[in-house]
């Protein structure tokens, strides 16, 4: 893949996106990224020319952001939640684990390019500890005979879905939804216990919210100001 | 006090992310309502509510709109904080994927209030599901008419960008959100002035978090006498508390504010079976940590102010005995220094100190004065940052001494590791975890 005219219609897309193109910057690099797998020379040149920057001010931006490679990633990036609760719950031996098998380390990647491995901060994910990411796709609560499947169907280039998505995408796929171009799979994914505990206790118990009145009190102002 | 499914109340239908499942049970239908009547009676409604930020900080929300000028020949914006990230707080993020047009509906309401024709949805980048699905709603959004010009004959304008973010905690800071998202690092602003005076693009900015928004359309739909039913007087209204940690059901817990961490933690199940509360942090690790003791009191705002900590976001993250507090401030500490955006030297240089010196209590290698020491630093990085991240990392160290100060002690000796087991700690303790 690289940067091809249609890279440079989309990028000028992007930028018509938003009241100042300046702002598509951020989406930019994701689009870079999702061209040519990492932020490369080339791709600050584009967007620099799109919204009316120079290369050092592009860089600048994107050197700021983790989730903006200057290496090259694996087709499928992994990360692992090594903040405190996670880590506490299971992330530190799931991170031990995951590191020593694919012998790679804190960005870095395996030799034959398919996984890269980040220790990443809270996921807002905690409920569902320790998590997981691949191409910041849920993985929750996992343990370490799952993280080692997960990472070895990733590598036997067999289908891995996201806990709560779809189908895991490569590293350059998720970039490009990350950018601002749907893939079509929001209506992936289904309903999550977790997410569900609250209502779940709530109907064993017999416990509701109180109704509200018949009408909106905000309705009742708009006939009175009317009449 | 009892459950109140209200925001999650259809959370699981099978297409609650969807314009139809939302539409079903009444979404949209508050939009002509509020197009209605005024914008200032909008504003009045939500400030009658006393509906009070869910991002954290607790502003009253209709305050916040009513500070932003009108006609000053400028656009007005709304942008809404869904850049989720202080640890512990995962609420928004199940908010958005169950019912994002809670959101997109709020979107309308609140920006029809302020005056705002463009509204932001900036999630953060490492969330695609939630982003695909928002995208997803909005697109319904435009597509049934609640969306772009002349919405429902009204004459009213209103487009909503989502956009992502691409990795940066301090983007969750408001002023910072607002450089990141006009193209730039995420870097604070000194304030004032205030984002609802000089915010995007230097116009008038409300910025409100995710949740705040996804409040509007039942406030609209019921008004505020019956908003203010829930809570208490200061802190009104009903919250996601999304419990975490040692417990055997951690989720999304939806209850009045009011509501205790005892409530909570039963309606959880507990501490995990054959397990004890050792700690509890009621609203993330950048407010001070509550014990055993603090089970009884009502998680408000003023409550929790009154305990000597914050209620923050609402995400309590539960720790049995079993949990190392020097392990578990340690890496929150290389967290915030992870973080930093290195703009103020106070925050930068303090949390690079903090880190290392933490680190040495979890490998058993530091000094009794080291104590003493770390407390310094944390004192030097409170309040000398423009904005609250050096504050955040500050916060946990004085606390955890003070209730565990021989863990300290003994980090003066004995590594962490040696004196709890991390393999008893985790969720699959004694089954693969070695």
């Amino acid at each position: 893949m690289a940067l091809t005219e249609q890279t440079r219609a989309e990028a000028v897309e992007l930028a018509g996106r938003y009241p100042q193109s300046r702002s598509a910057l951020l989406p930019l690099l994701h689009l870079v990224q999702s061209a040519e797998g990492t932020v490369t020379p080339d791709g600050i040149a584009l967007c620099a020319e799109v919204v009316g920057l120079t290369t050092a001010e592009v860089a600048a931006v994107a050197t700021f952001y983790t989730m903006y490679k200057r290496h090259k990633v694996g087709r499928y990036h992994v990360g692992v939640c090594t903040n405190t609760l996670c880590a506490v719950l299971g992330g530190d031996a799931i991170w031990g684990a995951l590191s020593e098998r694919l012998g790679v380390g804190h960005d870095e990647v395996t030799s034959d390019g398919l996984i890269s491995l980040e220790r990443i901060e809270c996921q807002a994910a905690c409920t569902h500890g320790p998590v997981m990411t691949a191409n910041w796709e849920f993985l929750d609560d996992m343990d370490v005979p799952r993280a080692l499947e997960v990472v070895e169907k990733l590598q036997r280039g067999e289908e891995v879905f996201s806990t709560r998505g779809p189908r895991i995408g490569t590293f350059q796929e998720i970039e490009r939804l990350l950018a601002g171009f749907d893939d079509g799979l929001a209506g992936e994914g289904g309903k999550d216990d977790r997410m569900l505990a609250g209502l779940s206790v709530a109907k064993d118990r017999g416990m509701t919210a109180p109704e509200g009145p018949a009408e909106s009190p905000l309705a009742a102002l708009a006939q009175k100001s009317e009449g | 006090m009892a459950l109140t499914p209200i925001l999650t109340a259809h959370w699981d239908d099978a297409d609650s992310h969807t314009i139809e499942g939302y539409r079903r049970h009444g979404g949209y239908a508050m939009v002509p309502v509020s197009f209605g009547v005024h914008p200032d009676d909008v504003i009045a409604l939500v400030k009658d509510s006393g509906l009070r930020g869910r991002g954290g900080a607790g502003f009253p929300t209709g305050m916040k709109w009513g500070f932003v000028p009108q006609n000053t020949g400028r656009p007005n914006y709304l942008v809404v904080n869904a850049d989720e990230s202080e640890p512990g707080a995962c609420k928004d993020i199940p908010l958005m994927y169950n019912n994002p047009h809670a959101l997109v509906e709020g979107c309308i309401h609140a920006a029809y209030a302020i005056r705002a024709n463009w509204a932001f949805i900036y999630v953060r980048g490492e969330v695609p599901h939630v982003i695909r699905r928002v995208a997803a709603a909005v697109r319904e959004a435009y597509a049934a008419g609640f969306l772009g010009s002349d919405i429902l004959g009204s004459g009213y304008e209103l487009n909503i960008v989502v956009h992502s973010g691409a990795g940066a905690y301090i983007c969750g800071e408001e002023t910072a959100l607002l450089d990141s998202l006009e193209g730039r690092r995420g870097q604070p602003r000194l304030k004032p002035p205030f984002p609802a005076v000089a915010g995007l693009y230097g116009g008038p900015t409300v910025i409100n978090n995710v949740e705040t928004i996804a409040n509007l359309p039942t406030i609209v739909r019921n008004g505020a006498e019956w908003f203010k039913q829930f809570g208490t007087e200061k802190s009104p209204g009903f919250k996601l508390f999304a419990v975490s940690g040692h417990v055997e059901r951690p989720g999304i817990y939806e209850a009045p504010l009011g509501t205790t961490m005892r409530e909570l933690l039963d309606y959880a199940g507990g501490v995990r079976e054959g397990h004890e509360l050792k700690f509890w942090i009621p609203g993330g690790s950048s407010v001070p940590m509550l014990m055993p003791e603090h089970l009884d009191v009502p998680l408000t705002y003023e409550d929790m102010a009154g305990a000597g900590t914050m209620l923050g976001t609402g995400s309590p993250m539960v720790f049995d005995e079993t949990t190392s507090v020097v392990r578990a401030i340690s890496r929150w500490m290389h967290f915030y220094k992870h973080e930093s955006c290195g703009k103020c030297t106070p925050c930068r240089e303090g949390t690079f100190w903090l880190e290392q010196m933490l680190e040495r209590f979890e490998h058993g290698t530091a000094e009794e004065a080291d104590i003493e020491t770390v407390d310094e630093i944390c004192k030097q990085i409170a309040g000398r940052s423009f904005c609250a991240l050096g504050d955040a990392a500050a916060t946990p160290y004085a606390p955890a001494l003070k209730y565990f100060r021989e863990e300290f002690l003994a980090g003066t000796h004995t590594a962490a590791s040696e004196l709890f087991d991390p393999v008893a700690s985790t969720v699959f303790a004694g089954a693969a975890a070695r």
